[in-house]
């Protein structure tokens, strides 16, 4: 089997006295799509930023395609394809959707001695790669970004990041603030990346989210690696148990039951 | 697509505002001073004074758009006019000396306000009110220990008073011609050339610009450099026009060029604005201060009606920027 595109090694990770991470390892390959999964606080948030270059890891190593790296920033890490979306794209609400998707990388055009943005250039590009993952509502590079809805903007930056060659997607949980329509379409995106050949890594607090598109599970409780399997291995209700931190999920839903069992009935 | 002239298009650019803004002031003052002050007369009197706030306005907006301020404008015009004024009048050096060494300091001066800006997380409006400071000690103090006075007469001949301070057709100062030269060329860089799209893009969201590969340190502290050098110019040029210069003064630029380019349309917390709009935005203030003359208002309700105009172009431009971001092009209803 081919090398996987990126490998963590016992990665380890402080911030001064507070341990976040102990030795995580984890990989994913070309074509897949890893759901990390975990409650508030297990350190997903931080694992991955240490995958974008934000954090060195305190110990542990990174290889991509078998070599090890050692990013000098996001920068660094962003040149070697690894993009991140954040949960609301992370773009540019008041520039224009052809403007915000080449950002830091705009096409350019001769006009006389001068070189200018070449806005139609850029436009149809925009557009043209939104509008590849199945966003058809998207016609007009010149709208703001601001303008589109949740998923539209992480359609937006999902585009830009497969655009401009990205071979990792890490996307911290993109469809939280999203609808239950909203969220199908990013969902949709997201295999549509993973059949480009692209490795993605998806975090979600959404078990169900998680099973619509994930080829491998890893969860994380209090910045260990708690369980690591591959779709099918486990059912669903012990993938919940597991990212509410281990305790049994049926416990607590007892518990719960037991309080409103207590309650007098509402009048409705 | 389709991009002929649409109203619809023109209410969603930045400017749209500043350009009622003007076409309502004039029509104001029209009525009001009748149209005498559009006369080439009138006119020079209220382009000298747009031209010379316009210089530095644009630079102030950039760093505004750039969602950072610098309010140390305030100090550097006398700065400037001081400089050019004690080296080549006090002292009798070259002029090219004195006016080397007043864009030198401008250029330092705004190096320092953006190093510290970038280097610390202190906000630009606190660093730049530590400088607007800083420097109005520094020249009263220095005016004063060198020339035993707070002003300074300096006489100046040649090209350099041609170029920099002199008069052209009848009552235009030449700084009107600096000032179209110079918003030309911003117009360039910020809606043609790409490091326009950096500015914007660092104004919405810095962390993300700076992760897009956007040297986000290098262009705040050039546009720094920018602002302060734009203000020493102008007080350079002013010292040169008036052949004197004073400590005192420059304040005024503060906030006048803040009310120019937050009424030309650009987002007080960055990210969003225009030239064009900037440009128009210091026409409008500076028909309300020279328009006043013309009518008969007392001068003093000048200030009510430009605080006014700022209220009412500021909730315009939220207005116009509110249907700039739900403006969705209708397909098939529009013929
Ligand atoms: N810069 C930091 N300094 C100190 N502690 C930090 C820092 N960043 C994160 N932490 C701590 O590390 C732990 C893991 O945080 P992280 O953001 O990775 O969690 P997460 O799994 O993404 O949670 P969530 O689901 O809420 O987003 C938290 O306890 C947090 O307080
Ligand atoms: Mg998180």
């Amino acid at each position: 089997m081919a090398k996987p595109i990126v490998k963590l090694t016992n990665i380890n990770k402080h911030f001064g006295p507070i341990d976040v991470l102990h030795d995580i390892s984890l990989e994913v390959n070309a074509g897949e799509v890893l759901c990390l999964l975990g409650d508030n606080g297990a350190g997903k948030s931080t694992v991955i930023k240490t995958l974008a270059g934000v954090f060195k890891p305190s110990s542990g190593t990174i290889e991509m395609d078998g070599e090890i790296v050692e990013f000098t920033g996001p920068r660094d890490a962003a040149n070697r394809g690894i993009a991140t979306v954040h949960q609301f794209g992370g773009t540019f609400p008041l520039m224009s959707i052809g403007r915000s998707f080449f950002v830091g990388v705009e096409p350019t055009r001769k006009f006389g001695p001068f070189n200018i943005f070449d806005r139609k250039t850029a436009n149809e590009i925009a557009v043209r790669a939104v509008r590849e993952f199945g966003i058809t509502r998207i016609d007009d590079g010149d709208r703001l970004v601001g303008g589109l809805s949740g998923g539209e903007r992480q359609a937006l930056a999902i585009a830009r990041a497969v655009h401009l060659g990205a071979r990792v997607l890490i996307l911290d949980e993109p469809t939280a603030a999203l609808g239950v329509k909203e969220a199908a379409h990013v969902l949709r995106i997201v295999l549509q990346a993973r059949q480009r050949g692209l490795a993605v890594i998806f975090i979600t607090h959404n078990v169900v989210h998680a099973l619509t598109v994930g080829d491998h599970f890893a969860v994380l409780i209090r910045g260990a690696k708690a369980a690591d399997f591959k779709k099918g291995e486990k059912s669903r209700e012990e993938i919940t148990d597991l990212m509410a931190g281990g305790e049994a999920m049926a416990e607590l839903e007892a518990e719960i039951k037991s309080y409103s069992a207590g309650q007098t009935p509402q009048a409705n | 697509m389709n991009r002929s002239f649409s109203l619809g298009g023109l209410l969603r650019r930045p400017e749209a505002g500043a350009l009622l803004g003007l076409v309502a002031v004039l029509i104001f003052f029209s009525i009001f001073g009748g149209t005498s002050f559009l006369k080439i007369a009138g006119m020079s009197s209220w382009l000298n004074v747009a031209a010379t706030l316009g210089v530095i306005a644009i630079p102030v907006g950039l760093l505004m758009i750039a969602g950072e301020l610098d309010i140390s404008v305030g100090a550097m015009v006398p700065a400037g006019a001081m400089t050019v004024s004690i080296i080549s009048g006090h002292l009798g050096l070259p002029i090219w000396l004195g006016i080397a060494t007043t864009l030198g300091l401008g250029v330092l001066v705004g190096l320092i306000n953006g190093l510290m800006v970038v280097r610390t997380v202190v906000p630009s409006l606190i660093v730049t009110l530590g400088s607007l400071f800083a420097v109005q000690g520094m020249v009263l103090g220095l005016s004063v220990f060198i020339t035993k006075s707070t002003s300074v007469a300096l006489k100046t001949e040649g090209l350099a008073k041609i170029l920099l301070g002199d008069f052209v057709f009848g009552q235009l100062q030449v700084m009107v011609i600096w000032w179209l030269l110079a918003t030309a060329a911003y117009v360039y860089f910020i809606h043609f050339s790409r490091f326009g799209n950096w500015v914007f893009a660092m104004g919405g969201d810095k962390v993300s610009a700076r992760n897009a590969g956007i040297p986000t340190e290098r262009l705040t502290v050039t546009l720094f450099v920018l602002s302060s050098t734009s203000a020493a110019f102008v007080g350079m040029c002013q010292a040169i026009l008036y052949n004197s210069a004073q400590v005192a003064g420059g304040q005024s630029f503060i906030f006048n060029s803040i009310i120019s380019v937050v009424v030309g349309g650009v987002l007080l917390t960055g990210g969003f604005g225009s030239v064009i709009g900037i440009f128009f935005g210091t026409i409008t203030f500076a028909i309300v201060t020279q328009g006043i003359y013309y009518t008969d208002f007392d001068r003093n309700w000048s200030s009510l009606i430009i605080g006014v105009l700022l209220l009412l172009a500021v909730l315009m431009n939220n207005t116009f920027r509110r249907a700039a971001l739900s403006y969705a092009p209708k397909h098939k209803g529009a013929k």
